[in-house]
């Protein structure tokens, strides 16, 4: 059972909807007593770093998320989920995210803001989240802020007025700027890959 | 790189899409989970909804199509017209619109802007400009096009896009359903002055006024209706054609 963290913005349904889509068995997990009956998380991206880790500590999912963490199991980060794996965001500089990987998302360094459409993930060594898609597939992005600088162990690249990370590793957590779930057929074929792969 | 935006427009009445010219005269034009199927397979960008009935029955039927076509289509979907409200914000974005477009309340309460991108995150609000020349430049028009807000357009786009807008969804009401191509004066004027991404709307006819809205106008998408709903040209000729001419596309 995968399990989508609900922290109460507006389209987080489109994640749970591609699963459903996808015949992965889904969930909403709302509490840490829901996130106990799950072997994989998802925590999808909407809102703004700060307000996002006010609401998970509003229902105390922010030790849930750090422990499932700290104990390497299945994640997946989309979006404002992968830039929470990070250390800070300049959206909300007085945040700290969960700190799994080094680096701070900066505002985008581009003429217009946000990066809003298709664009292209360089993927940089075989993984099974991109097994039967091409190294340079489009995927959906929206966002406004960017990890251009990381220790960790980067499997995607994106270039939008310079290059940025766009898919990043480490163990069994996956963090993706994009939105697999908006991404039509390659977005669902990643999801599904890894729901049954990673 | 950055792919240039294709996006089919389906304006909706009553569950049924329609298109008119310069927003009057409406015919239907078919069924709107069918035409959306149809453009995702064809290789749409994203898809844009807009309730031009503006009832309330309307309106809820438009939030069912919006469930419908979310549970099987995986792209953005942008949906609009009427919305007065956070709760009717809120309502499209729960039965799965990724965005929404506002226009005339926006225009008649600009702190709705604030407040939806406040809640919902910038990202979602579109902010529409209906605009027409009048002898003192382009005026945002609101009610469908049929009452001049008074606003100037350009600096209307400046304005929302200071209040938290996304995107700027730009209709030209004096070239919409012309086919003469889109107002590129205006395109420029807007791109000019807002960083947040804008959408030339009203006027494509053929394939190089398509490009000469990107290349000339700047837009970062063009939306398309009944040039698309009536087979003049399909999306996948669009994608080559400009393609062949040196734009990214998907």
């Amino acid at each position: 059972m995968i399990g989508v963290i609900d922290y109460g913005a507006g389209n987080l349904n489109s994640v749970l909807k591609a699963l459903t889509y996808l015949k992965l068995p889904a969930r909403l997990v709302t509490s840490p007593k829901e996130a106990a009956t799950v072997e994989k998380l998802i925590i999808p991206g909407v809102g703004s770093f700060g307000a996002a880790l006010d609401e998970l500590r509003k229902r105390n999912l922010y030790q849930t998320i750090d422990g499932w963490i700290k104990a390497n199991r299945p994640l997946l980060g989309i979006c404002l989920g992968f830039q929470l794996l990070f250390q800070r965001s300049e959206e909300t500089p007085a945040e700290l995210g969960f700190s799994l990987f080094q680096g701070v998302c900066q505002k985008i360094r581009a003429n217009k803001v946000p990066h809003m459409g298709w664009n292209q993930v360089k993927v940089l060594q075989p993984d099974p989240l991109f097994s039967g898609l091409p190294s340079a597939e489009y995927f959906y992005f929206v966002h406004s802020y960017a990890v251009y600088k990381t220790d960790g162990s980067v499997l995607g690249l994106t270039h939008y007025g310079s290059q940025f990370v766009s898919v990043i590793k480490s163990g069994r957590i996956y963090g993706l700027q994009f939105h697999p779930e908006k991404s039509g057929s390659a977005g669902l074929k990643l999801l599904q890959n890894w729901g049954t792969k990673c | 790189m950055l792919t240039v935006r294709i996006i089919p427009c389906l304006d909706v009445d009553e569950g049924y899409v329609v298109k008119g010219v310069k927003f009057k005269n409406l015919t239907v034009a078919g069924d709107p989970v069918e035409l959306a199927r149809k453009y995702f397979q064809d290789g749409a960008d994203e898809l844009t909804f807009l309730d031009v009935g503006a009832s309330v029955k309307s309106r809820k039927t438009m939030v069912e199509v919006v469930r419908k076509i979310s549970e099987k289509i995986f792209i953005p979907l942008t949906a609009g017209g009427g919305l007065r409200s956070l709760e009717d914000i809120r309502e499209l974005l729960l039965a799965g619109a990724d965005k929404v477009a506002l226009c005339t309340a926006a225009v008649e309460n600009p702190h709705l802007i604030q407040e939806a991108s406040r809640v919902f995150g910038s990202q979602c609000i579109v902010l529409s400009i209906d605009a027409a020349r009048t002898n003192s430049g382009w005026h945002a028009f609101i009610r469908g096009g049929q009452q001049d807000s008074g606003l100037e357009a350009v600096e209307w786009a400046v304005q929302a896009e200071a209040l938290g807008a996304g995107e700027i969804l730009l209709n030209s009401i004096d070239r919409d359903g012309t086919g003469q191509g889109y107002d590129l004066e205006l395109l420029q004027a807007v791109g000019a002055r807002v960083k947040i991404p804008v959408i030339a709307s009203g006027g494509a006819g053929n394939l190089e006024q398509i490009y000469q809205a990107i290349v000339a106008g700047r837009a970062d998408a063009v939306l398309l209706a009944s040039t698309l709903h009536y087979g003049q040209m399909t999306i996948p000729e669009i994608k080559r054609y400009l393609k062949s001419k040196g734009v990214p596309v998907r």
